[in-house]
Formats: structure tokens, C-alpha cells, sequence
């Protein structure tokens, strides 16, 4: 291992073209897609740039980049979870109707919802290993019996499709704080949920990069048959996605209840698309083996500014979903360039 | 690495076999693999080459016989463990992921760490340098070590595979079909990394079709077919003509040229 060996490695990455070296890049696709959709919305709705309309955007964009994040991580690897979105009002009513059966303190029903939660993810990871079918299926089981319990049990226990109010019991309001309080700086109001989002960007972009279980990500998501050849634990990386994932529901699922005081329990329904649809505007392949964590929150951010551009600019909100769909288009086109030129010689 | 010849075969297969439900992949298969010698398994599309690779790289359990590593029997419940005891096999199609960065893949499974606690990380800067240190002395010299492992050609990816596996410390060294998508210049170079892995050392079990590049590298051959073994070799008692006859088939060959002559005869009488 002499340095001279690896100097002159380096005089010739040097002679590698930055442009190169940007287009390898998995968000390129979204950061210029957010680019353009921001300088469109500042040309067409006089008050974007407002820094209220940043905040309302930006917290838009987080309840939405909470999911994405674990969601995009999960793609990578390779599976999809249909669940994310209904299992983030499961969350929301466990926590919410647990605390009021029991009359306890809040923060020992959000504990409760935790282990509720995390076991779902479980159980999805655990069900997908065990039956290896396609997690299309198993996750569009847990799905609809997920979307059946909320209702049913809300149902059952509160006789109406939403919870009591949980407003004046023990704990409240420090719950609040922590999943739904407003950080008010330079006069604007931040939603609190924007932070979560950032530190869980952080977090999986360490993890995904700088970590051993990042490289098993990406490993299983690649080819699942050649990282079990070579030793990586497959079974345990897909079951720690899907928690992942039931980790990120449960954040969001206590912001839904704490910035109200009740769940409405037919609520999330078409939400795991949107995550989906983040992440993959990001730089996710649909196939895995490709993505980062940075780009699912990108892509959010473009959720955020064309659902709240759309509002600024004082058009019919049903636009919303026609660039929604021609974000998608574009960026897979773009990602499917990418993965050739990545697989150029195979 | 000692290299005593009466020292104990790093692996040795005796009498194994294998069923997948009522079909019988693998019957009475024995084989020995040394230190510092290349064992071939030859064998035509269906003949359970990899039905015993699967065995000896922990894919698979045999259902008769003995697997022994260094003279102790055993049974290998995973590839993990396979691999735990020096057991590193590169498959022709799975060996590597191809949109890993290549120092990702080199490590891949074994990813050294440094720090403590949440902040334990992949020290990144050693895999970064050991991966192309490595692959140099391989022969291989990189421009990029973050270039994605699939832009390299077929036959630089082997050698990765192969190198990797020497510098984990395989003690003996599986290589499933390495030349068989491979051109001519290409094969040479794989052969070349074979036998350099060998000198180090290395127990090689080499699976393969093709008697020619067996020869060039084998010690020993081992002939299957319909996952049964029709021949164990030692290098000396047998010559490339012989072993091309019966890796074809012997008597099947000699019947095949008669029929052909014959039709050929035909054709020039007509004409």
C-alpha cells in the first residue's frame, strides 16, 4: 500500500469532470426539479416568497418528509410499504384512545403506540421474509386490515370515526410541545415537525453513507442474492427498514394527534403513495439498490411548494395532482438514464 | 500458510449427496481441496456443479455423505459460517452488486469500523485506500475506487470478487464458472488471478466447463454428470485429450463423429 500508488489515483480522479461527478449524484433529478418549481410558483403567486409562505410550506413539506425519509430508505432496499400511510393514524389512534381508556398520562399512552407500532413494522418485515412474496401484497394486506381496524375499533370503543378529545388530560401539553409546539423566529412560526424532519434526514443520511447497516441497504436492495453470498444478515436489514418506517409513522402519528386533540380514524388513506412518490421524485429507483435520504426530502419539498404554491396562486387546487403526476414522470425518466449509464458495460 | 502435503485437506467431500424433494441433485460425490493446489469440478449444464458448490459455500445442506474441514466433520448451516471458517466462494452471476461503488463492494459483509457507541461508522478512508491497494496488486489499476462496480467488464469483476476474498483471509476459494462469460484475453486474466491466489496458498476449488482452462490450472479433476462423479484425477495420470473425452462423454463423442461422418459422406456422394 504505497502512497505513490494511491497519488496517482488521485491525479487522475482530478481529471474526472465535476459535471460528471454531479450527474452520479441520486437528488440531481430533484434539486433541479425543486429549482424549477420554485422559481415557477415566485413568478406566478405574488406571495411565495413571504416568509409565512416559506413556513407553511416548508411544515407542509415535513409532514410528508417525516414518511419519505424511512420510506425512501426502505425503497433502497429494495421493498415498498403500503402501509405507511394508515399506519400513521394507527398510531395517532392507539396513542390517543389508550391514554383515555386508561385515564393515564399521555406520554404512557404515545410510549404504548410506540411498541404498537414498531411491532406493525415488524410484522410486515417479518411477514415479507418469512413468505417471500412480493411486499406489494404483504403490505397491501396490512393495509386494508390496518384501515379496517382504525375505523373499527374507533367505532367500537368511541362510537363515533373519531376519538375523544384528549385535551385536558395529564401531559398534554408538554406532548404538544414536543410533536406539535410552533418555534416562532424572526417573528414567522415554525412547526416543530420541521425539525423532526431535518434530524431524521440527518440521521438516515448518516446511517445510509457512514454506516455498516447503510451499506446493507443498499446491498439488499441491489441484490439481495449477492449480499447473502457474502454475509450480510438480509432478513434483519428488511424487518429494521420496515421498524424504520413504523418509527417514522409514529412521529407523524403523534403530530396528527397533538396538533389537534382528536383523530379522525378514516385518515391517511393515500398518504403512502405520496411518500412513495417523494421518494422516487428524489433519486429512488424503483427497482432499490439507489437513492438518499437528502433526495426523499427534496422531493417532500416539492410536494410542499406545488400544494401550497397551487394555494398562493389562488388556481383550483385539483391542478395539484396533474404536476404532481408530471413531477413523477419526469424525475423516473430521469433516474431510469441514471441506473443506465450507472450499468453502462453490464 | 503451511504447505505440508500430509497435512489434512481443508475440505474434503466423501460420498455426498443431495435431493430437492424426489429429485436427487447430487449422489456419491467425494472430493479433497489442499493448500496451494486447484481442484476442478468439471461437468456439463445440469450435471450438479452447483448443487455442490451450494454445499461447500453453506447454501445448502448435504442429505448423505461427510463434509470434513481440516479433517473434523462438520455441517455448514450458512454461508455466514462457511465463511467464518475461510470458506469464500464467488459466484458467476451474484458476486457483486452493481450499483455499489466498488470499495462499497469490496467490503461488503465485512465493512471494517472505527468509533464507539452511535457514532461507530465504516471507516471509509481505509476501505477507500485498501480497496484500490488491493486491486492493484491484483493487476487491476482504478481510476476511481466510487466508480458503480457495474461500469468494470466481466472479467475485472471477477478479479475484484477473487480479490476480496484473498484479503479476507479465505483459506480456501470457491470460484463458480469464472470464464464463462468471458472472452479468450479476458479467461487469461482470471486464470492468471487464479493461480496467483493458489501461490498464495489457497485451497481452489475451480467449477467449470471447459477441460482447457481447467487443465491449464488443475491439480486435480473432478468429472460429474447427472450428479453423479464418473472421474477423480490427479493431475499426472491423466492427459487434456483424455479429460476432453470423458468430460464430453467418451463412447457419446465417438458415436457423435460417426454419425456426423456419415452424413458428411452422404452429402459428397451427392454431390
Amino acid at each position: 500500500m504505497s502512497t505513490t500508488q494511491v497519488k496517482e489515483a488521485d491525479e487522475r480522479i482530478l481529471r474526472t469532470s465535476p459535471l460528471r461527478k454531479l450527474l452520479g449524484r441520486p437528488e440531481l433529478g430533484s434539486v433541479v426539479g425543486a429549482i424549477a418549481v420554485f422559481v415557477f410558483f415566485v413568478f406566478f403567486a405574488d406571495s411565495f416568497l413571504r416568509a409565512s409562505s416559506l413556513s407553511t410550506v416548508l411544515y407542509a413539506a415535513s409532514t410528508i418528509g417525516i414518511m419519505a425519509v424511512p420510506v425512501a430508505l426502505l425503497m433502497i432496499g429494495g421493498e415498498f410499504d403500503l402501509s405507511a400511510g394508515v399506519m400513521v393514524t394507527s398510531s395517532a389512534l392507539v396513542s390517543s384512545m389508550f391514554s383515555y381508556q386508561a385515564t393515564a398520562n399521555v406520554w404512557v399512552g404515545v410510549g404504548v403506540s410506540l411498541l404498537v407500532t414498531l411491532a406493525i413494522g415488524a410484522f410486515n418485515g417479518f411477514m415479507l421474509t418469512r413468505t417471500k412474496l412480493p411486499s406489494f401484497i404483504i403490505t397491501l394486506g396490512t393495509f386494508l386490515m390496518l384501515t379496517g381496524l382504525n375505523l373499527g375499533f374507533t367505532k367500537l370503543i368511541d362510537g363515533t370515526v373519531s376519538t375523544k378529545s384528549i385535551a385536558d388530560m395529564e401531559g398534554f401539553p408538554s406532548a404538544r410541545d414536543v410533536f406539535a409546539s410552533t418555534v416562532t423566529v424572526a417573528g414567522v412560526g415554525f412547526k416543530v415537525t420541521i425539525l423532526w424532519w431535518l434530524a431524521l434526514v440527518a440521521v438516515a443520511s448518516w446511517i445510509l453513507l457512514r454506516t455498516r447497516a447503510g451499506n446493507w441497504i443498499f446491498a439488499v436492495g441491489g441484490n439481495k442474492d449477492a449480499a447473502r453470498a457474502v454475509g450480510v444478515p438480509v432478513t434483519r436489514t428488511k424487518i429494521g427498514l420496515y421498524m424504520g418506517v413504523a418509527l417514522g409513522a409514529w412521529i407523524a402519528g403523534q403530530h396528527l394527534l397533538f396538533s389537534y386533540d382528536v383523530v379522525q380514524s378514516g385518515e391517511g388513506v393515500g398518504n403512502e403513495l405520496i411518500y412513495i412518490i417523494a421518494a422516487v421524485i428524489g433519486g429512488c429507483l424503483i427497482t432499490g439498490g439507489y437513492g438518499s435520504a437528502v433526495g426523499s426530502a427534496v422531493g417532500a419539498l416539492i410536494f410542499g411548494m406545488t400544494s401550497k404554491g397551487i394555494v398562493f396562486a389562488e388556481w383550483n387546487p385539483d391542478w395539484f395532482k396533474f404536476f404532481l403526476g408530471a413531477m413523477l414522470l419526469l424525475a423516473t425518466l430521469l433516474n431510469a438514464w441514471v441506473r443506465k449509464r450507472a450499468e453502462a458495460t453490464k | 500458510m503451511t504447505q505440508t502435503p500430509a497435512a489434512e485437506a481443508l475440505v474434503e467431500l466423501s460420498g455426498v449427496s443431495k435431493n430437492y424433494g424426489n429429485v436427487r441433485a447430487l449422489e456419491g460425490v467425494s472430493l479433497e481441496v489442499r493448500a496451494g493446489e486447484i481442484t476442478c469440478v468439471l461437468g456439463d449444464n445440469g450435471a450438479g456443479k452447483s448443487t455442490l458448490i451450494k454445499i461447500i459455500a453453506g447454501l445448502h445442506q448435504h442429505d448423505g455423505g461427510t463434509l470434513s474441514l481440516d479433517g473434523a466433520e462438520t455441517r455448514l448451516a450458512s454461508p455466514r459460517e462457511a465463511l467464518d471458517r475461510g470458506i469464500a466462494t464467488v459466484y458467476q452471476d451474484l458476486a457483486v452488486v452493481p450499483l455499489m461503488p466498488v470499495w462499497r463492494n469490496f467490503f461488503l459483509g465485512s465493512e471494517p469500523r472505527k468509533g464507539a457507541g452511535p457514532f461507530k461508522r465504516m471507516d471509509v478512508d481505509h476501505m477507500r485506500r485498501t480497496t484500490h491497494a488491493e486491486l492493484l496488486r491484483m493487476g487491476i489499476d482504478l481510476r476511481d475506487v466510487d466508480q458503480p462496480i457495474g461500469t468494470l467488464s466481466g472479467g475485472e469483476r471477477q478479479c475484484v470478487a477473487i480479490a476480496r476474498a484473498v484479503h479476507f483471509g479465505a483459506k480456501v476459494l470457491v470460484l463458480d464458472e469464472p470464464t464463462a462469460a468471458l472472452g479468450v484475453k479476458q479467461s487469461g486474466v482470471v486464470l492468471k488471478y487464479v493461480a496467483a491466489a493458489r501461490d498464495q496458498g489457497l485451497g481452489v476449488v475451480l467449477i467449470t466447463h471447459n477441460p482447457h482452462h481447467a487443465y491449464l490450472v488443475g491439480d486435480r479433476f473432478v468429472l460429474l454428470k447427472r450428479g453423479t462423479m464418473v472421474g477423480n484425477h490427479e493431475r499426472e495420470d491423466i492427459t487434456l485429450d483424455e479429460l476432453t473425452t470423458q468430460m464430453a462423454g467418451g463412447t457419446e463423442l465417438d458415436d457423435l463423429r460417426h454419425e456426423l461422418q456419415r452424413t458428411q459422406g452422404r452429402g459428397d456422394r451427392r454431390a
